[in-house]
Protein backbone atom coordinates (compact mmCIF):
# COMPACT_ATOMS: atom_id res chain seq x y z
CA UNK A 1 0.00 0.00 0.00
CA UNK A 2 2.70 2.62 1.22
CA UNK A 3 4.84 0.74 -1.57
CA UNK A 4 2.23 1.89 -4.49
CA UNK A 5 1.40 5.06 -3.03
CA UNK A 6 5.28 5.92 -3.71
CA UNK A 7 5.45 5.40 -7.46
CA UNK A 8 5.56 8.37 -9.42
CA UNK A 9 2.62 10.02 -10.45
CA UNK A 10 4.21 10.95 -13.80
CA UNK A 11 6.93 8.99 -15.05
CA UNK A 12 9.84 10.14 -16.92
CA UNK A 13 10.94 6.99 -17.95
CA UNK A 14 10.51 5.49 -21.57
CA UNK A 15 12.58 7.20 -24.15
CA UNK A 16 14.38 10.59 -23.73
CA UNK A 17 13.58 13.57 -25.38
CA UNK A 18 15.95 15.91 -26.96
CA UNK A 19 16.35 18.94 -28.72
CA UNK A 20 18.62 19.23 -31.37
CA UNK A 21 19.97 22.36 -33.37
CA UNK A 22 22.94 22.25 -35.00
CA UNK A 23 25.84 20.46 -32.64
CA UNK A 24 23.24 21.58 -29.72
CA UNK A 25 22.08 18.43 -28.18
CA UNK A 26 20.20 18.98 -24.73
CA UNK A 27 17.42 16.88 -23.25
CA UNK A 28 14.01 19.11 -22.69
CA UNK A 29 14.91 17.29 -19.06
CA UNK A 30 17.73 19.55 -18.93
CA UNK A 31 16.82 22.68 -21.10
CA UNK A 32 14.01 22.76 -18.77
CA UNK A 33 15.95 22.86 -15.64
CA UNK A 34 18.78 24.98 -17.04
CA UNK A 35 15.14 28.19 -18.15
CA UNK A 36 14.23 27.48 -14.79
CA UNK A 37 17.45 28.87 -13.53
CA UNK A 38 17.65 31.92 -15.94
CA UNK A 39 13.69 32.64 -14.98
CA UNK A 40 14.04 32.58 -11.63
CA UNK A 41 17.89 34.21 -11.83
CA UNK A 42 15.67 37.06 -13.43
CA UNK A 43 12.43 37.22 -11.16
CA UNK A 44 14.74 37.23 -7.99
CA UNK A 45 15.93 40.24 -9.55
CA UNK A 46 12.77 42.18 -10.27
CA UNK A 47 10.37 41.09 -7.98
CA UNK A 48 9.90 43.14 -4.96
CA UNK A 49 11.37 42.27 -1.45
CA UNK A 50 8.59 42.14 1.23
CA UNK A 51 8.91 44.51 3.74
CA UNK A 52 10.89 47.38 3.71
CA UNK A 53 10.21 49.78 0.91
CA UNK A 54 6.37 51.21 1.69
CA UNK A 55 7.14 52.18 5.36
CA UNK A 56 10.57 53.89 5.40
CA UNK A 57 10.69 54.99 1.77
CA UNK A 58 7.61 57.24 1.88
CA UNK A 59 8.11 59.11 4.81
CA UNK B 1 47.64 49.58 -5.30
CA UNK B 2 43.87 47.98 -4.17
CA UNK B 3 42.33 51.33 -4.49
CA UNK B 4 39.80 49.64 -7.27
CA UNK B 5 36.02 50.03 -6.43
CA UNK B 6 36.04 45.85 -7.40
CA UNK B 7 38.03 45.02 -4.15
CA UNK B 8 37.73 47.94 -1.78
CA UNK B 9 34.05 48.72 -0.05
CA UNK B 10 34.13 51.10 2.91
CA UNK B 11 32.01 49.23 5.81
CA UNK B 12 28.18 49.77 6.45
CA UNK B 13 27.90 53.14 8.82
CA UNK B 14 24.03 53.45 7.71
CA UNK B 15 20.96 52.23 8.71
CA UNK B 16 19.92 48.96 9.66
CA UNK B 17 16.76 46.82 9.64
CA UNK B 18 15.10 44.28 11.65
CA UNK B 19 15.44 40.47 9.94
CA UNK B 20 15.31 37.19 11.43
CA UNK B 21 17.66 34.70 10.08
CA UNK B 22 16.61 32.17 11.99
CA UNK B 23 13.06 32.06 11.14
CA UNK B 24 14.32 32.92 7.20
CA UNK B 25 16.26 29.62 7.56
CA UNK B 26 13.63 27.58 8.81
CA UNK B 27 11.17 28.47 5.84
CA UNK B 28 13.53 28.32 3.55
CA UNK B 29 14.27 24.70 5.02
CA UNK B 30 10.71 23.66 5.10
CA UNK B 31 9.62 25.04 1.24
CA UNK B 32 12.79 23.19 0.30
CA UNK B 33 12.04 19.89 2.08
CA UNK B 34 7.90 20.18 0.90
CA UNK B 35 9.38 21.03 -2.73
CA UNK B 36 11.53 17.91 -2.91
CA UNK B 37 8.96 15.80 -1.26
CA UNK B 38 6.46 17.00 -4.28
CA UNK B 39 8.83 16.39 -6.78
CA UNK B 40 10.11 12.51 -5.83
CA UNK B 41 6.29 11.96 -5.59
CA UNK B 42 5.11 13.14 -8.91
CA UNK B 43 8.22 12.09 -10.95
CA UNK B 44 10.07 9.40 -8.31
CA UNK B 45 13.34 8.76 -10.02
CA UNK B 46 15.26 6.67 -12.98
CA UNK B 47 16.73 2.85 -12.06
CA UNK B 48 17.77 1.27 -14.86
CA UNK B 49 18.89 -2.49 -13.87
CA UNK B 50 22.45 -3.08 -14.06
CA UNK B 51 24.11 -4.82 -16.97
CA UNK B 52 25.29 -8.09 -16.54
CA UNK B 53 27.85 -10.15 -18.44
CA UNK B 54 25.03 -13.22 -18.68
CA UNK B 55 23.16 -10.62 -20.09
CA UNK B 56 25.15 -9.32 -22.48
CA UNK B 57 26.46 -12.94 -23.70
CA UNK B 58 22.88 -14.10 -23.92
CA UNK B 59 21.53 -11.03 -25.90
CA UNK B 60 24.73 -10.83 -27.95
CA UNK B 61 26.70 -14.14 -28.30
CA UNK B 62 28.74 -13.17 -31.02
CA UNK B 63 29.99 -9.44 -29.58
CA UNK B 64 30.86 -11.47 -26.73
CA UNK B 65 32.94 -14.15 -28.18
CA UNK B 66 34.78 -11.25 -30.76
CA UNK B 67 35.38 -9.02 -27.19
CA UNK B 68 36.72 -12.55 -25.70
CA UNK B 69 38.80 -12.64 -28.76
CA UNK B 70 40.01 -9.22 -28.61
CA UNK B 71 41.29 -9.79 -24.40
CA UNK B 72 43.19 -12.64 -26.10
CA UNK B 73 44.90 -11.15 -29.29
CA UNK B 74 45.41 -7.89 -27.94
CA UNK B 75 43.20 -5.73 -29.63
CA UNK B 76 40.34 -4.69 -26.89
CA UNK B 77 40.54 -0.84 -25.56
CA UNK B 78 41.56 -2.61 -22.46
CA UNK B 79 44.49 -4.57 -23.94
CA UNK B 80 45.95 -1.47 -25.55
CA UNK B 81 44.93 1.21 -22.98
CA UNK B 82 48.27 1.63 -21.33
CA UNK B 83 48.23 3.37 -17.50
CA UNK B 84 47.14 2.76 -15.09
CA UNK B 85 45.97 -0.30 -16.66
CA UNK B 86 49.39 -1.88 -18.55
CA UNK B 87 52.08 -0.41 -20.57
CA UNK B 88 51.10 -1.49 -23.76
CA UNK B 89 50.70 2.51 -24.87
CA UNK B 90 51.56 5.22 -23.75
CA UNK B 91 48.24 6.85 -23.42
CA UNK B 92 46.99 10.19 -23.66
CA UNK B 93 48.97 13.29 -23.79
CA UNK B 94 49.23 16.97 -23.00
CA UNK B 95 51.83 18.92 -25.71
CA UNK B 96 55.00 16.93 -24.10
CA UNK B 97 53.09 15.42 -20.64
CA UNK B 98 52.60 11.73 -20.85
CA UNK B 99 50.95 12.42 -17.24
CA UNK B 100 49.07 8.73 -17.12
CA UNK B 101 52.75 7.22 -17.87
CA UNK B 102 54.42 8.55 -15.52
CA UNK B 103 52.22 7.81 -13.04
CA UNK B 104 52.16 4.03 -13.94
CA UNK B 105 50.42 0.93 -14.35
CA UNK B 106 49.16 0.85 -10.54
CA UNK B 107 46.17 -1.10 -11.14
CA UNK B 108 47.44 -4.14 -13.66
CA UNK B 109 45.19 -5.93 -15.60
CA UNK B 110 46.41 -8.71 -18.14
CA UNK B 111 43.56 -9.32 -20.51
CA UNK B 112 44.74 -12.47 -21.16
CA UNK B 113 45.15 -13.69 -17.96
CA UNK B 114 42.39 -11.98 -16.37
CA UNK B 115 39.39 -11.76 -18.70
CA UNK B 116 39.78 -15.42 -20.65
CA UNK B 117 42.98 -17.92 -18.46
CA UNK B 118 42.14 -17.17 -15.22
CA UNK B 119 38.29 -17.57 -15.51
CA UNK B 120 38.65 -20.90 -17.84
CA UNK B 121 40.99 -22.55 -14.99
CA UNK B 122 38.50 -21.76 -12.19
CA UNK B 123 35.40 -23.48 -14.04
CA UNK B 124 35.06 -26.94 -13.37
CA UNK B 125 37.11 -29.37 -15.61
CA UNK B 126 35.33 -31.27 -18.32
CA UNK B 127 37.89 -33.58 -20.23
CA UNK B 128 37.88 -30.72 -23.65
CA UNK B 129 38.44 -27.98 -20.97
CA UNK B 130 41.40 -29.61 -19.10
CA UNK B 131 43.32 -30.45 -22.08
CA UNK B 132 42.49 -27.51 -23.76
CA UNK B 133 44.10 -25.41 -21.34
CA UNK B 134 47.04 -27.72 -20.50
CA UNK B 135 47.68 -27.40 -24.12
CA UNK B 136 47.50 -23.26 -23.64
CA UNK B 137 50.20 -23.59 -20.63
CA UNK B 138 52.49 -25.49 -21.57
CA UNK B 139 52.69 -23.57 -24.81
CA UNK B 140 55.76 -21.62 -26.06
CA UNK B 141 54.64 -17.22 -26.72
CA UNK B 142 55.10 -17.72 -30.63
CA UNK B 143 53.06 -20.82 -30.57
CA UNK B 144 49.88 -18.99 -28.83
CA UNK B 145 50.56 -16.21 -31.41
CA UNK B 146 50.31 -18.68 -33.97
CA UNK B 147 46.87 -20.25 -32.41
CA UNK B 148 45.12 -16.70 -31.63
CA UNK B 149 46.09 -15.36 -34.80
CA UNK B 150 44.88 -18.51 -36.97
CA UNK B 151 41.33 -17.79 -34.84
CA UNK B 152 41.52 -13.84 -35.41
CA UNK B 153 42.10 -14.33 -39.40
CA UNK B 154 38.77 -16.45 -39.35
CA UNK B 155 36.77 -15.02 -36.63
CA UNK B 156 35.49 -12.66 -39.81
CA UNK B 157 32.88 -16.08 -40.14
CA UNK B 158 32.16 -16.82 -36.64
CA UNK B 159 28.91 -18.14 -36.26
CA UNK B 160 26.89 -18.99 -33.32
CA UNK B 161 24.58 -22.19 -33.60
CA UNK B 162 23.17 -24.31 -31.20
CA UNK B 163 24.27 -22.69 -28.23
CA UNK B 164 28.22 -23.16 -29.69
CA UNK B 165 30.35 -20.39 -30.73
CA UNK B 166 32.61 -21.68 -34.03
CA UNK B 167 34.80 -20.70 -36.54
CA UNK B 168 35.78 -21.84 -39.80
CA UNK B 169 39.74 -23.14 -38.79
CA UNK B 170 41.47 -25.70 -37.70
CA UNK B 171 44.99 -24.12 -37.41
CA UNK B 172 43.90 -22.40 -33.90
CA UNK B 173 44.45 -25.51 -31.05
CA UNK B 174 42.86 -24.82 -27.84
CA UNK B 175 41.78 -21.39 -28.62
CA UNK B 176 37.81 -22.45 -30.09
CA UNK B 177 37.92 -24.76 -26.77
CA UNK B 178 38.61 -21.59 -24.77
CA UNK B 179 36.50 -18.98 -26.55
CA UNK B 180 33.52 -21.20 -26.40
CA UNK B 181 33.60 -22.60 -23.13
CA UNK B 182 33.89 -18.50 -21.87
CA UNK B 183 31.08 -17.88 -23.73
CA UNK B 184 29.05 -20.70 -21.83
CA UNK B 185 30.09 -19.72 -18.62
CA UNK B 186 29.40 -15.90 -19.49
CA UNK B 187 25.73 -17.63 -20.46
CA UNK B 188 25.46 -19.59 -17.20
CA UNK B 189 26.21 -16.17 -14.78
CA UNK B 190 29.79 -18.05 -13.65
CA UNK B 191 31.75 -15.32 -15.42
CA UNK B 192 30.24 -12.61 -13.46
CA UNK B 193 30.56 -14.45 -10.56
CA UNK B 194 34.71 -15.30 -11.55
CA UNK B 195 35.94 -11.58 -12.71
CA UNK B 196 34.60 -10.18 -9.55
CA UNK B 197 35.84 -13.04 -6.99
CA UNK B 198 39.65 -13.03 -8.51
CA UNK B 199 40.67 -10.71 -5.58
CA UNK B 200 38.90 -13.36 -2.77
CA UNK B 201 35.68 -13.84 -1.32
CA UNK B 202 34.65 -10.40 -0.48
CA UNK B 203 35.13 -7.93 -2.92
CA UNK B 204 34.01 -4.36 -3.32
CA UNK B 205 36.00 -3.93 -7.14
CA UNK B 206 34.14 -4.46 -10.29
CA UNK B 207 37.29 -2.86 -12.44
CA UNK B 208 37.85 -6.43 -14.54
CA UNK B 209 34.22 -6.49 -14.64
CA UNK B 210 33.12 -3.22 -16.10
CA UNK B 211 36.67 -3.33 -18.21
CA UNK B 212 35.55 -6.25 -20.00
CA UNK B 213 31.82 -4.91 -20.62
CA UNK B 214 33.19 -1.85 -21.66
CA UNK B 215 35.43 -3.42 -24.30
CA UNK B 216 32.14 -4.78 -25.91
CA UNK B 217 29.79 -3.24 -27.98
CA UNK B 218 26.83 -4.00 -26.35
CA UNK B 219 26.87 -1.52 -23.16
CA UNK B 220 27.89 1.19 -25.75
CA UNK B 221 24.94 0.37 -28.02
CA UNK B 222 22.38 0.53 -24.86
CA UNK B 223 23.59 3.72 -23.77
CA UNK B 224 23.32 5.28 -27.47
CA UNK B 225 19.63 4.32 -27.11
CA UNK B 226 19.30 6.33 -23.88
CA UNK B 227 21.22 9.47 -25.78
CA UNK B 228 24.26 8.77 -23.28
CA UNK B 229 27.58 8.70 -25.49
CA UNK B 230 29.69 11.13 -24.97
CA UNK B 231 29.10 12.09 -28.96
CA UNK B 232 25.48 13.32 -27.69
CA UNK B 233 26.59 15.41 -24.74
CA UNK B 234 25.87 12.11 -22.72
CA UNK B 235 27.57 13.66 -19.75
CA UNK B 236 24.99 15.52 -18.72
CA UNK B 237 22.51 13.45 -19.45
CA UNK B 238 20.05 10.67 -17.47
CA UNK B 239 18.32 7.79 -18.90
CA UNK B 240 14.30 8.34 -19.81
CA UNK B 241 13.17 12.13 -19.24
CA UNK B 242 14.77 12.96 -16.29
CA UNK B 243 17.16 16.03 -15.37
CA UNK B 244 20.87 15.10 -15.24
CA UNK B 245 24.06 16.51 -14.19
CA UNK B 246 23.40 19.62 -16.15
CA UNK B 247 26.09 21.88 -13.79
CA UNK B 248 28.55 19.38 -16.60
CA UNK B 249 27.62 21.46 -19.58
CA UNK B 250 30.69 23.15 -20.12
CA UNK B 251 32.75 19.86 -19.67
CA UNK B 252 30.32 18.30 -22.21
CA UNK B 253 30.54 20.90 -24.67
CA UNK B 254 34.40 20.77 -25.46
CA UNK B 255 34.00 17.73 -26.63
CA UNK B 256 31.56 18.36 -29.09
CA UNK B 257 34.01 21.23 -31.09
CA UNK B 258 36.75 20.55 -32.97
CA UNK B 259 39.88 20.34 -32.28
CA UNK B 260 38.73 18.41 -29.21
CA UNK B 261 35.97 15.95 -31.58
CA UNK B 262 38.51 14.17 -32.93
CA UNK B 263 41.60 14.73 -31.50
CA UNK B 264 42.99 11.45 -29.69
CA UNK B 265 43.46 13.57 -26.51
CA UNK B 266 40.53 14.72 -26.31
CA UNK B 267 40.24 13.55 -22.61
CA UNK B 268 43.09 15.31 -21.05
CA UNK B 269 43.00 18.68 -23.23
CA UNK B 270 39.46 19.02 -22.17
CA UNK B 271 40.27 18.46 -18.49
CA UNK B 272 43.40 20.96 -19.22
CA UNK B 273 40.92 23.17 -19.88
CA UNK B 274 38.17 22.77 -16.96
CA UNK B 275 41.00 23.00 -14.53
CA UNK B 276 42.26 26.38 -15.88
CA UNK B 277 38.63 27.70 -16.21
CA UNK B 278 37.98 26.72 -12.81
CA UNK B 279 40.92 28.33 -11.32
CA UNK B 280 40.13 31.12 -12.97
CA UNK B 281 35.99 31.19 -11.26
CA UNK B 282 38.32 30.65 -8.12
CA UNK B 283 40.71 33.47 -8.67
CA UNK B 284 37.86 36.18 -10.31
CA UNK B 285 38.48 38.54 -7.11
CA UNK B 286 41.86 38.90 -8.27
CA UNK B 287 41.75 39.06 -11.93
CA UNK B 288 41.10 42.63 -13.77
CA UNK B 289 38.67 43.17 -16.03
CA UNK B 290 36.75 40.00 -14.72
CA UNK B 291 36.14 41.37 -11.61
CA UNK B 292 34.89 44.81 -13.34
CA UNK B 293 32.18 43.48 -15.29
CA UNK B 294 29.92 43.73 -12.18
CA UNK B 295 30.65 47.04 -12.08
CA UNK B 296 30.16 47.82 -15.94
CA UNK B 297 26.83 45.96 -16.03
CA UNK B 298 25.19 47.88 -13.33
CA UNK B 299 22.85 44.43 -12.60
CA UNK B 300 23.64 45.32 -9.40
CA UNK B 301 21.70 48.32 -9.44
CA UNK B 302 18.66 46.17 -9.45
CA UNK B 303 19.71 44.05 -6.44
CA UNK B 304 19.83 47.45 -4.63
CA UNK B 305 17.13 49.72 -6.25
CA UNK B 306 15.82 50.38 -3.28
CA UNK B 307 19.12 52.00 -1.56
CA UNK B 308 19.89 53.76 -4.72
CA UNK B 309 16.69 55.54 -4.42
CA UNK B 310 16.90 55.95 -0.85
CA UNK B 311 20.38 57.48 -1.63
CA UNK B 312 19.01 59.70 -4.67
CA UNK B 313 16.07 61.18 -2.36
CA UNK C 1 49.35 32.83 38.69
CA UNK C 2 49.50 36.11 37.24
CA UNK C 3 47.06 37.07 34.85
CA UNK C 4 49.42 37.70 32.30
CA UNK C 5 50.24 33.99 32.46
CA UNK C 6 46.53 33.30 31.46
CA UNK C 7 46.45 35.61 28.82
CA UNK C 8 49.16 34.29 27.07
CA UNK C 9 47.58 30.32 27.39
CA UNK C 10 46.66 29.25 23.95
CA UNK C 11 43.12 28.31 25.00
CA UNK C 12 42.72 31.83 26.31
CA UNK C 13 44.34 33.48 23.03
CA UNK C 14 41.90 31.18 21.10
CA UNK C 15 38.69 32.00 22.95
CA UNK C 16 39.57 35.99 22.79
CA UNK C 17 40.18 35.45 18.95
CA UNK C 18 37.05 33.89 18.49
CA UNK C 19 35.09 36.04 20.80
CA UNK C 20 36.81 39.25 18.81
CA UNK C 21 36.01 38.01 15.55
CA UNK C 22 32.29 35.85 15.98
CA UNK C 23 30.70 38.20 18.44
CA UNK C 24 26.79 36.46 19.58
CA UNK C 25 25.55 39.64 17.71
CA UNK C 26 27.50 38.69 14.57
CA UNK C 27 27.01 35.05 14.87
CA UNK C 28 23.34 35.65 15.13
CA UNK C 29 22.42 38.98 13.97
CA UNK C 30 18.89 40.58 14.48
CA UNK C 31 19.20 43.05 12.16
CA UNK C 32 20.45 43.72 8.62
CA UNK C 33 21.89 46.89 6.72
CA UNK C 34 19.25 48.22 5.05
CA UNK C 35 19.92 47.78 1.55
CA UNK C 36 19.10 43.90 2.39
CA UNK C 37 16.11 43.55 0.17
CA UNK C 38 16.06 41.57 -2.62
CA UNK C 39 15.21 37.62 -3.07
CA UNK C 40 18.57 37.36 -4.43
CA UNK C 41 19.94 36.92 -0.89
CA UNK C 42 17.43 34.17 -0.07
CA UNK C 43 19.38 31.47 -2.50
CA UNK C 44 22.14 31.22 -0.11
CA UNK C 45 20.10 29.75 2.67
CA UNK C 46 18.27 27.88 0.39
CA UNK C 47 21.37 26.21 -1.20
CA UNK C 48 22.06 25.58 2.74
CA UNK C 49 18.46 23.87 3.17
CA UNK C 50 18.55 21.86 -0.18
CA UNK C 51 22.19 20.24 1.17
CA UNK C 52 20.78 19.54 4.93
CA UNK C 53 18.11 17.63 2.37
CA UNK C 54 20.61 16.16 0.68
CA UNK C 55 21.99 15.20 3.43
CA UNK C 56 19.61 13.97 5.72
CA UNK C 57 18.06 11.63 2.79
CA UNK C 58 21.63 10.43 2.11
CA UNK C 59 21.30 9.26 5.79
CA UNK C 60 18.35 7.41 5.49
CA UNK C 61 19.98 5.64 1.88
CA UNK C 62 22.84 4.83 4.70
CA UNK C 63 21.10 3.02 7.19
CA UNK C 64 20.21 0.03 4.85
CA UNK C 65 22.95 0.04 2.66
CA UNK C 66 23.84 1.24 -1.17
CA UNK C 67 21.52 -1.63 -2.34
CA UNK C 68 18.16 -1.35 -0.76
CA UNK C 69 16.54 1.48 -2.89
CA UNK C 70 16.34 -1.20 -5.68
CA UNK C 71 14.19 -3.79 -3.89
CA UNK C 72 12.20 -1.42 -1.50
CA UNK C 73 9.42 1.15 -2.43
CA UNK C 74 10.15 3.07 0.36
CA UNK C 75 14.14 2.90 -0.93
CA UNK C 76 13.36 3.96 -3.35
CA UNK C 77 11.27 7.04 -2.61
CA UNK C 78 14.02 7.85 -0.48
CA UNK C 79 16.07 8.19 -3.34
CA UNK C 80 14.19 10.22 -4.82
CA UNK C 81 14.39 13.05 -2.47
CA UNK C 82 18.27 12.29 -2.61
CA UNK C 83 18.10 12.50 -6.42
CA UNK C 84 15.58 15.95 -6.07
CA UNK C 85 17.47 17.43 -2.89
CA UNK C 86 20.51 17.61 -5.14
CA UNK C 87 19.06 19.06 -8.29
CA UNK C 88 17.69 21.79 -6.06
CA UNK C 89 21.53 22.18 -4.69
CA UNK C 90 22.98 22.38 -7.34
CA UNK C 91 20.23 24.64 -8.98
CA UNK C 92 20.22 26.98 -6.26
CA UNK C 93 23.79 26.88 -5.52
CA UNK C 94 24.52 28.36 -9.51
CA UNK C 95 21.80 30.74 -8.80
CA UNK C 96 23.68 31.98 -5.65
CA UNK C 97 26.75 32.15 -7.53
CA UNK C 98 25.50 34.74 -10.00
CA UNK C 99 23.91 36.77 -7.71
CA UNK C 100 26.81 36.66 -5.70
CA UNK C 101 29.00 37.61 -9.04
CA UNK C 102 26.91 40.45 -9.90
CA UNK C 103 27.00 41.98 -6.87
CA UNK C 104 30.92 42.02 -7.01
CA UNK C 105 30.88 40.19 -2.95
CA UNK C 106 34.25 39.44 -2.90
CA UNK C 107 34.81 43.55 -2.15
CA UNK C 108 35.44 44.52 1.18
CA UNK C 109 38.21 41.88 2.07
CA UNK C 110 35.31 38.71 1.15
CA UNK C 111 37.33 37.31 -1.13
CA UNK C 112 37.72 33.92 0.54
CA UNK C 113 34.30 34.05 1.09
CA UNK C 114 34.29 33.45 -2.81
CA UNK C 115 37.04 31.27 -2.73
CA UNK C 116 35.49 29.01 -0.72
CA UNK C 117 32.14 29.12 -2.37
CA UNK C 118 34.17 28.21 -5.63
CA UNK C 119 36.26 25.31 -4.00
CA UNK C 120 32.78 24.12 -2.34
CA UNK C 121 30.94 23.88 -5.78
CA UNK C 122 33.89 22.10 -7.10
CA UNK C 123 33.41 19.60 -4.62
CA UNK C 124 30.02 19.33 -4.73
CA UNK C 125 30.39 18.42 -8.50
CA UNK C 126 32.89 15.76 -7.56
CA UNK C 127 30.41 14.38 -5.00
CA UNK C 128 27.44 14.33 -6.97
CA UNK C 129 30.28 12.31 -9.57
CA UNK C 130 30.58 9.44 -6.96
CA UNK C 131 27.15 9.10 -6.36
CA UNK C 132 26.43 8.78 -9.56
CA UNK C 133 28.73 6.08 -10.17
CA UNK C 134 27.52 4.13 -6.81
CA UNK C 135 24.30 3.96 -7.69
CA UNK C 136 24.83 0.04 -8.59
CA UNK C 137 22.70 0.51 -11.57
CA UNK C 138 22.85 0.50 -15.73
CA UNK C 139 24.00 4.35 -14.73
CA UNK C 140 26.63 4.08 -12.40
CA UNK C 141 28.35 1.44 -15.20
CA UNK C 142 28.12 3.35 -18.11
CA UNK C 143 29.74 6.41 -16.07
CA UNK C 144 32.15 5.14 -14.40
CA UNK C 145 33.29 3.09 -17.95
CA UNK C 146 33.20 6.49 -19.65
CA UNK C 147 34.15 8.93 -16.69
CA UNK C 148 37.74 6.27 -15.93
CA UNK C 149 39.63 7.54 -19.59
CA UNK C 150 38.83 10.99 -18.55
CA UNK C 151 40.36 10.49 -15.00
CA UNK C 152 42.58 8.21 -16.37
CA UNK C 153 44.22 10.92 -18.81
CA UNK C 154 45.08 13.12 -16.00
CA UNK C 155 47.18 10.80 -14.18
CA UNK C 156 44.72 10.97 -11.13
CA UNK C 157 42.88 7.00 -12.44
CA UNK C 158 46.52 5.58 -10.50
CA UNK C 159 45.01 6.56 -7.29
CA UNK C 160 41.38 7.34 -7.94
CA UNK C 161 39.78 4.10 -9.68
CA UNK C 162 36.22 4.92 -10.62
CA UNK C 163 35.65 1.67 -11.46
CA UNK C 164 35.92 0.22 -7.79
CA UNK C 165 32.69 0.66 -6.11
CA UNK C 166 34.06 0.64 -2.62
CA UNK C 167 36.78 3.53 -3.32
CA UNK C 168 33.75 5.29 -4.82
CA UNK C 169 31.26 4.66 -2.53
CA UNK C 170 33.44 5.31 0.55
CA UNK C 171 34.41 9.29 -0.86
CA UNK C 172 31.05 9.67 -1.92
CA UNK C 173 29.41 8.86 1.69
CA UNK C 174 32.58 10.02 4.09
CA UNK C 175 35.46 12.02 2.66
CA UNK C 176 33.77 14.15 -0.28
CA UNK C 177 30.90 15.60 2.04
CA UNK C 178 32.94 15.45 5.45
CA UNK C 179 34.67 18.00 3.18
CA UNK C 180 31.23 19.75 1.89
CA UNK C 181 30.35 20.55 5.08
CA UNK C 182 33.37 21.84 6.80
CA UNK C 183 33.64 24.19 3.78
CA UNK C 184 30.50 25.10 3.89
CA UNK C 185 30.80 25.61 7.87
CA UNK C 186 33.97 28.41 7.15
CA UNK C 187 31.82 30.37 4.21
CA UNK C 188 29.05 30.81 6.70
CA UNK C 189 30.92 32.08 9.27
CA UNK C 190 33.15 33.90 6.88
CA UNK C 191 29.37 35.52 5.62
CA UNK C 192 28.64 36.25 9.27
CA UNK C 193 32.41 37.64 10.46
CA UNK C 194 32.23 39.96 7.81
CA UNK C 195 28.60 41.17 7.29
CA UNK C 196 26.93 41.36 3.94
CA UNK C 197 28.80 43.08 1.09
CA UNK C 198 27.57 47.05 1.25
CA UNK C 199 26.38 48.31 -2.30
CA UNK C 200 28.57 50.07 -4.67
CA UNK C 201 29.37 53.87 -4.03
CA UNK C 202 27.87 56.01 -6.72
CA UNK C 203 29.41 59.19 -5.10
CA UNK C 204 28.65 61.43 -8.18
CA UNK C 205 25.08 60.52 -8.71
CA UNK C 206 24.27 60.31 -4.72
CA UNK C 207 25.93 63.88 -4.23
C1 LIG D 1 27.23 24.55 -0.67
C2 LIG D 1 27.19 25.63 -1.35
C3 LIG D 1 26.96 27.01 -0.75
C4 LIG D 1 26.23 27.35 0.35
C5 LIG D 1 25.45 26.42 1.29
C6 LIG D 1 26.32 28.78 0.49
C7 LIG D 1 25.70 29.49 1.50
C8 LIG D 1 25.79 30.87 1.66
C9 LIG D 1 25.04 31.65 2.58
C10 LIG D 1 23.96 31.10 3.54
C11 LIG D 1 25.41 32.95 2.46
C12 LIG D 1 24.85 34.18 3.19
C13 LIG D 1 23.51 34.57 2.60
C14 LIG D 1 23.56 35.08 1.20
O1 LIG D 1 24.16 36.15 0.94
O2 LIG D 1 23.03 34.41 0.31
C15 LIG D 1 26.45 32.99 1.46
C16 LIG D 1 27.13 34.12 1.03
C17 LIG D 1 28.08 34.16 0.02
N1 LIG D 1 28.34 33.14 -0.89
FE1 LIG D 1 27.75 31.22 -0.70
N2 LIG D 1 27.10 29.27 -0.52
C18 LIG D 1 27.49 28.24 -1.31
C19 LIG D 1 28.25 28.30 -2.47
C20 LIG D 1 28.79 29.48 -2.99
C21 LIG D 1 29.40 29.62 -4.28
C22 LIG D 1 29.51 28.50 -5.31
C23 LIG D 1 29.82 30.93 -4.38
C24 LIG D 1 30.52 31.65 -5.50
C25 LIG D 1 31.40 31.15 -6.26
C26 LIG D 1 29.48 31.59 -3.17
C27 LIG D 1 29.79 32.91 -2.87
C28 LIG D 1 29.31 33.61 -1.78
C29 LIG D 1 29.70 34.95 -1.40
C30 LIG D 1 30.77 35.81 -2.12
C31 LIG D 1 28.94 35.29 -0.28
C32 LIG D 1 29.02 36.61 0.50
C33 LIG D 1 27.81 37.41 0.22
C34 LIG D 1 27.85 38.81 0.74
O3 LIG D 1 28.77 39.23 1.47
O4 LIG D 1 26.89 39.54 0.39
N3 LIG D 1 28.82 30.71 -2.34
N4 LIG D 1 26.65 31.69 0.97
Amino acid sequence: MAESLLAALVSLNGPGHYFHWHWIDISYANLTVIALMVVTFVAALFVPFPGRRHKKETK
Amino acid sequence: MSESPDVKVAPWTGPQRPYDIIKEGTIAFVVVAILTIGLALVFSSPDDPQVTVQQWSTKAPIDFAQTALAELNGTSGTAQYGAPYNTASSGQQLGPFTLAKWLGATIPVNTVRDFVVDPLTDQPATPALSSALTQWKGASATQRTAWVDAYTKASGKMTFTNGTVSVPTNAAGPVPVMINTLEQMARSGALDQALVTQSGFYTSNFTLPLLFLADGSYLGDLAQQRHLLGTQWGMMNETGNYPGQAWLWLYTFWYQVPPFSTSANADVQVWGIMMLLSLLLLLVPFIPGLRSIPRWTRVYRLIWRDHYRAQGA
Amino acid sequence: MSSTEIDRQWTTRLRHRVAHRLPPEKMLPDTQPAYVASWIYVFGVTTLSAFAVVVLSGFILALKGPQWWHVSGIGHFVNSLHLWSVEIFFFAMVIHLWGKYFMAAWRGGRSLTWVTGVVTFLVSIATAFTGYVSQTNFDSQWISTQAKDGINSTGAGSFFNVLNFGQMLMWHIVLLPLAAVVLTGLHVLMVRAKGVVPPFEEKEEAR
